[in-house]
This record gives structure tokens, sequence and C-alpha cells, in this order.
């Protein structure tokens, strides 16, 4: 208790908010650097994604790679990168592309793949062009699994950038890079808590953002949805499962 | 005029869809084809605005055929209705029913104004324009669909069993609707059903599919009941037997018409 005391005090204190490597400096770097990262992954995950779930095609193949991705280790692939690309931010930004990828391929494809099938039926007889129907309808319909995922991606992003302190002098890492070599562990913590803090705040947002991607149309009846309920029923819901304990 | 000559499709898992087909669909009246599932009868008219194309035959529209016609194009040029209506649950009923002039490049307000007549012409209040489809009834949804439809005013009304997924009540009130709309417009309606009384409510022209995609017969609803093609027309029409098959009996003087279970149908008016 005394630690995280010390560490909310080491947050407190003023001298860390100005100065070459202050707090506000930090969190400056810490944000740029994540959305470097969001905007790249997205760059290549959003189109890949989209294009799958509106075709229905490669969804395997995006699957596996995406598994695959998301079993990497960051850290590990983040030292396998420096060694190659040497010190500076490169590897760190490569290898939280690599670890941004797989929700944000999944939460375009399940977006798109979420929009009734009989609708863009619909829309295709009446004469849209595929593009128009990606545009025109399954975008707007799947946005806010779309934008699940980038929230989702987002949150990982911001909570693993702190490695790039490890092979650069950039974002709220360096505190806890910092704090362990020194063995200054309210610095530590208080690095810790800051990254935690940023995280809940972007978090936040995009919780905020996905509530307004909503359509218009579609929030109207969004609870009487037979989609958005659960495919099963919960066991557990007011009646306890009786397996191996007949009665 | 709307022809099949010798169509078949085949779907890559080897399921014969519709097999051989030809018929003419006459113009500016109402054809219906009518079968159980898997008679081919939506995939037949699928073939019409290119969602499916045949395997082997021709689809022809005024002697045109359909497979040397840009598909977008020509789906913009015919109406399409469907089960569920299959509205833009994103959109306003307005920019519904206004999608396809605007996808052609017409103007907004131009588009708008024109949605908002054909709300009158399908029976819907205008005070509907600014609702979302899911805060419409069934029925009035299925309007919706059939002025999204009718909004390019095309010769060609496709009509995918339109009226499938609403009540009874409804449904009947949509047939009567749709009878007095042809009568006013005069489309070529190509209908789908699997419900034989529809079919000969609506039908100029009833199409009998049976299982395969072969049709059983085609002829209006009176030839098909006085003559019935085969065994399979007469058991699925419901020749011989049920409120098809009335007769006569004499009841104080009049004459009572009775179907087949003895209950009476109505009084022959002389």
């Amino acid at each position: 208790m005394n630690l995280l005391l010390d560490g909310i005090a080491w947050i407190l204190d003023p001298a860390n908010w100005t100065g070459v490597g202050s707090i506000p400096e930090r969190i400056a770097q810490h944000l740029a650097i994540s959305a470097t990262v969001l905007v790249i992954s997205a760059l290549i995950a959003l189109p890949i994604g989209t294009l799958v779930g509106h075709t229905g095609r490669g969804k395997e193949l995006v699957v596996t790679v995406s598994g695959g991705l998301r079993a990497l280790p960051t850290l590990g692939l983040l030292t396998l990168l420096a060694l190659w690309l040497g010190i500076g931010l490169q590897a760190p930004i490569i290898a939280l592309v690599v670890l941004a990828l797989p929700p944000l391929l999944a939460g375009a494809y399940s977006g798109l793949e979420s929009v009734d099938r009989r609708t863009v039926d619909a829309a295709r007889a009446m004469g849209m062009r595929e593009g128009q129907i990606i545009g025109k309808v399954e975008v707007p319909l799947g946005m806010p699994i779309i934008v699940g995922g980038i929230r989702s991606a987002t949150l990982q992003i911001i909570a693993t950038a702190t490695l790039a302190a490890y092979i650069a002098d950039d974002g709220l890492g360096r505190f806890i890079f910092a704090g362990l070599k020194t063995r200054d562990y309210a610095e530590m913590l208080g690095g810790s808590i800051l990254v935690i803090l940023l995280a809940l705040a972007i978090d936040g947002l995009f919780a905020i953002i996905q509530r307004l991607v909503v359509p218009a149309g579609v929030r109207a009846t969004r609870t009487r949805e037979l989609r958005s309920r659960p495919p099963r029923p919960r066991a557990v819901v007011g009646r306890p499962i009786t397996e191996g304990n007949p009665e | 005029m709307i022809e099949f000559r010798g169509v078949t499709k085949q779907f890559p898992d080897g399921t014969v869809a519709v097999a051989g087909v030809d018929i003419v669909v006459p113009p500016r009246k109402t054809t219906v084809f009518v079968g159980s599932s898997g008679s081919g009868k939506t995939t037949l008219l699928r073939m019409i605005n290119r969602m499916v194309d045949p395997t082997a035959g021709q689809v022809l529209i005024d002697g045109t055929d359909v497979a040397t016609l840009e598909p977008v194009g020509l789906r913009r040029g015919i109406g399409y209705v469907m089960q569920n209506s299959g509205l833009l649950p994103h959109r306003k009923v307005i920019d519904n029913v206004a999608t396809v002039p605007l996808l052609r490049g017409e103007k907004k307000a131009v588009a708008h104004a024109r949605a908002l007549e054909l709300l009158d012409t399908v029976g819907l209040d205008r005070s509907l324009a600014d609702k979302y489809p899911s805060q419409l009834s069934g029925g009035q949804q299925q309007r919706v669909g059939v002025a999204r439809g009718l909004a390019v005013d095309p010769n060609i009304l496709l009509m995918d069993e339109p009226f499938g997924a609403v009540d009874p009540i409804v449904r009947a009130e949509l047939q009567q609707e749709l009878l007095r709309l042809q009568g006013e417009l005069g489309k070529t309606v190509v209908f789908v059903t699997h419900d034989i009384d529809e079919a000969f409510l609506l039908g100029d022209q009833v199409v009998i599919m049976q299982h395969g995609g072969q049709i059983s017969q085609a002829a209006s609803p009176a030839e098909i009941l006085a003559n019935p093609a085969d065994d399979f027309v007469a058991d699925f029409v419901g020749a011989n037997r049920g409120k098809r098959a009335l007769h006569l009996t004499e009841v104080d003087g009049r004459r009572i018409v009775v179907d087949d279970d003895g209950r009476p149908a109505g009084v022959l008016a002389s």
C-alpha cells in the first residue's frame, strides 16, 4: 500500500511535470507511438478485413494468420526486430502493428459478416455495385463491431507501447524501465499507473464512439433484434447445470 | 415480354434448380410462378435481373438476351420486391424508396418528391416518410418495399414471395392493393409464391412448377382448374377435393354451393 502511495506521490510531484522527459512529454510520445501504430495497422487490416467480410472468401486464411500473429510474443518479436533494425522506433512500431492486426481484422470481417444477408441481397438486386454495397450498407451497419475491433486494438497498443522504451527513449515505458534500473519503485509504479489511466481514458472514449456509430434505425430495435442475442441460451442463468449431479 | 428459352440452372454442388424451362411471360400481365420449395421458382425469377445466371439457355427481355446486358444497369431498371421487404434498416422510409433513383444520379429533391407520391400510391401516410423501417408494422414495411420497387417506374416488377411473412389479414389486404395497383399501372409482374390461392387470385397466367425445376402447367387459373395437365397439378391445386370441389344442393328452393366437406360456400346467383 505504501508503494502505491509512493507511486501516486511521484505522479503528483510537480518536479516530474516539467523539463526533459516530463510526464506530459512522455504521455505525448506514448500517444504519438500508439496513433502511428493504429493508423498503419488500420490501413493494412481494415481493407483486408472488409474484403474478407464482404466476399466471405479467405476467412480461414485470415483467421489462421491472425491466430498465428496473436500467438507471437511481442517482447520476443521486439528483441528480434531490434537486433535486425537497431535502436529506435522502427522495431517497436512493427512489433506493435503485428499485435494490432488480429483484433482489427476480426472487427472488420465480423462487422461486415454481421449484416443480414437478405439486406445485402436486396441492395444488390436493386442495382448497387459491390463497392456501394460495402460503403452504403455493410460498413454503416457493421460499424459498431468494426469500431469494437479498433477499440480492442487501441487498448492493446497503449498497454504494450510501454515496450517501446525497451529499445528507444520514448513513451511512458521509460519511467518503468528507468525505475527498474535505479530501483526507484515509486517512479516505476507511477509510470505504470499513468499507462493504466491513459488506457482506460482512451478505452472510455472509444466506448462512447462505439455507441455513437450505431445507425439510427438500428438503435430503435436493438434489444428486440434476434441476432444481437447470444446464439445459445446461457445455461447458468437461473438454472444451474445439472450435469454429473442427477436429481 | 420476358422469354425463357431452354433455361437450366445447375449449381456447383450438382443441384439442378431449373431444368430446361421454356415459358413466355406476357407484357402488362401478372405471371405467378407457384410451387413448393425446391421447385426453382425463385431461381427463375432471379434470372430475369441476373441475380442468377443460367448454366444453359437464354432469358430474353423484349428480344434482348439479358446475358449481354450489364447486371447493375439491368437491375436498376427492374423493380424488385422481396420477402421481409429487404429495406435498409439504417435509412428512413423516404430514403429507402428513393434509393434506386439516387443511384441513377437523380437529384435528391426530385427523388424525394417522387418517393412521397409513391407512398400515396401504395396507400401509406406521408408522415411515415421520416420513420425507420423498424418503426413500421410488417404490412407497412412491405408496402414501402413495393413503393421502392416502383420508384424508377420500371416496366417489369419482380416480386419474390412478397407477402409470405405477414399475417393472413394483412396479406389479403396487400393482395387487394396489388390488384388495384396492377389495374392502374399495368406492369409486367412476375410473382413467386408457394400459395396456390394467392397464385389464382393474382395471376393472369399461373405457372405451376414441380420439384426439380420443371414446369407442369402454365395457363390461366380457370384453364388449370378446368383442365389440369396431370395428377400433380390436379393434386397441387386441389381440384378434386376440399374447397375447390364444389357442388350444388337445394335448400328451401334456393341453390346452395357446398364444398367437398358439405360446408356451404355460397349461394348460386341466378
